[in-house]
């Protein structure tokens, strides 16, 4: 069985970069795959793999990571205004973000706009689109 | 607000202590993807010597390695000297299972899993240290993996320059095209670095890519 955690963006809000990772990752180590609204910022995201490795042992193997994130640039000048302008104002609540732990999941495949999910223990493939 | 000031000072700092005729070059991306044939073949071409160990096991690099003064020279006679850095491949995890199948006895697989782990992090510390980036592809591998666009984004978030570099075209399942659209904002250049093909269409973009 595989277990997915949703956290919505306003659980992370309002903690530090540090402690956005750490609690991401604390979930992963329970073998559980995180769904979390939005995303983390690009120095956030190389905080999660540094911390990763520091925390990779006989236990835990690391993590699979992907996101899906709205292309603002295909959208209209108004639109994409009003998107931009709330990113700014609320944070990085577009899109999804997936982390798993390696002994769970295989590998995820983004396409670019799906993702792909296959796991060690269910054996099969899920597909789930945004 | 502190991360804004921060990367102003570092954009100003760097451009303004930015030597353009000698910059370090970093040749960053996920493991096996050809970092290390690429740093041998541009040393190979311009000082007629290796600089990396090669090898089909992934993570064979694991400390950051750096060659001091390589002068390259287009066909206008313009002079390039920079300092190559040869970095261990970023990944989000490692498994020292995996090398045991590849052959490694155990003691040796969880040892080099230990030092590749190290080198990830070495990698990502020394970011902040480059002046320009090629971010090394294997163009018959999925170009959307998160670590490719973690990479790619962490060098735009610092203002870093970078050319992307599909490499391996020399297979059959190479596909350049599926790079240039995953990335299509850089400059892509596709490469063999093992047989050489194209690389002189690399050293070019070099040039434009440290103007």
């Amino acid at each position: 069985m595989v277990t997915f955690n949703f956290v919505p963006y306003h659980e992370i809000d309002e903690l530090s970069s540090a402690k956005r990772v750490n609690k991401l990752l604390n979930i992963v180590k329970q073998k559980k795959i995180v769904l979390l609204e939005g995303r983390l910022t690009k120095q956030e995201e190389a905080d999660l793999i540094e911390i990763t490795m520091e925390e990779i042992g006989e236990r835990f193997k690391g993590i699979e990571l992907a996101v899906i994130d709205p292309q603002l640039a295909d959208l209209g000048g108004m639109r994409r205004l009003k998107y931009g302008l709330a990113s700014v104002l609320l944070g990085n609540r577009q899109g999804i973000t997936v982390i798993g732990p390696a002994s769970v999941v295989k590998a995820i495949r983004k396409n670019p706009n799906s993702i792909e999910l296959s796991t060690y223990e269910a054996r099969r493939r899920t597909r789930r689109r945004s | 607000m502190a991360n804004i000031v921060t990367h102003l000072f570092n954009r100003l700092f760097r451009n303004i202590f930015r030597n353009r005729n000698h910059v370090k070059l970093g040749l960053y991306g996920p493991p096996n993807a050809g970092k290390s044939t690429l740093a041998n073949r541009i040393c190979q071409d311009w000082l007629g010597e290796e600089m990396s160990v090669v090898s089909n096991i992934p993570h064979e690099t694991r400390e950051i390695l750096l060659k001091e003064e390589v002068s390259i020279k287009n066909k206008r006679g313009k002079q390039l000297s920079f300092s190559l850095v040869d970095t261990p491949g970023i990944a989000t995890k490692i498994d020292y299972e995996d090398f045991i199948k590849r052959g490694l006895k155990e003691s040796v697989a969880k040892k080099r899993a230990k030092e590749a782990t190290r080198g990830v992090i070495e990698a990502i510390k020394w970011l902040d240290q480059m002046d320009a980036v090629a971010v090394v592809l294997d163009a018959t591998q999925d170009p959307y993996s998160q670590v490719n666009i973690t990479i790619v984004g962490n060098l735009q978030a610092r203002d870093i320059p970078v050319l992307i570099v599909a490499n391996k075209t020399d297979l059959r399942r190479a596909r350049v095209q599926r790079v240039e659209a995953a990335f299509p904002q850089y400059q892509v250049v596709g490469i063999s670095a093992r047989k050489g093909a194209n690389v002189e269409q690399f050293y070019e973009q070099l040039f434009k890519l440290v103007r």
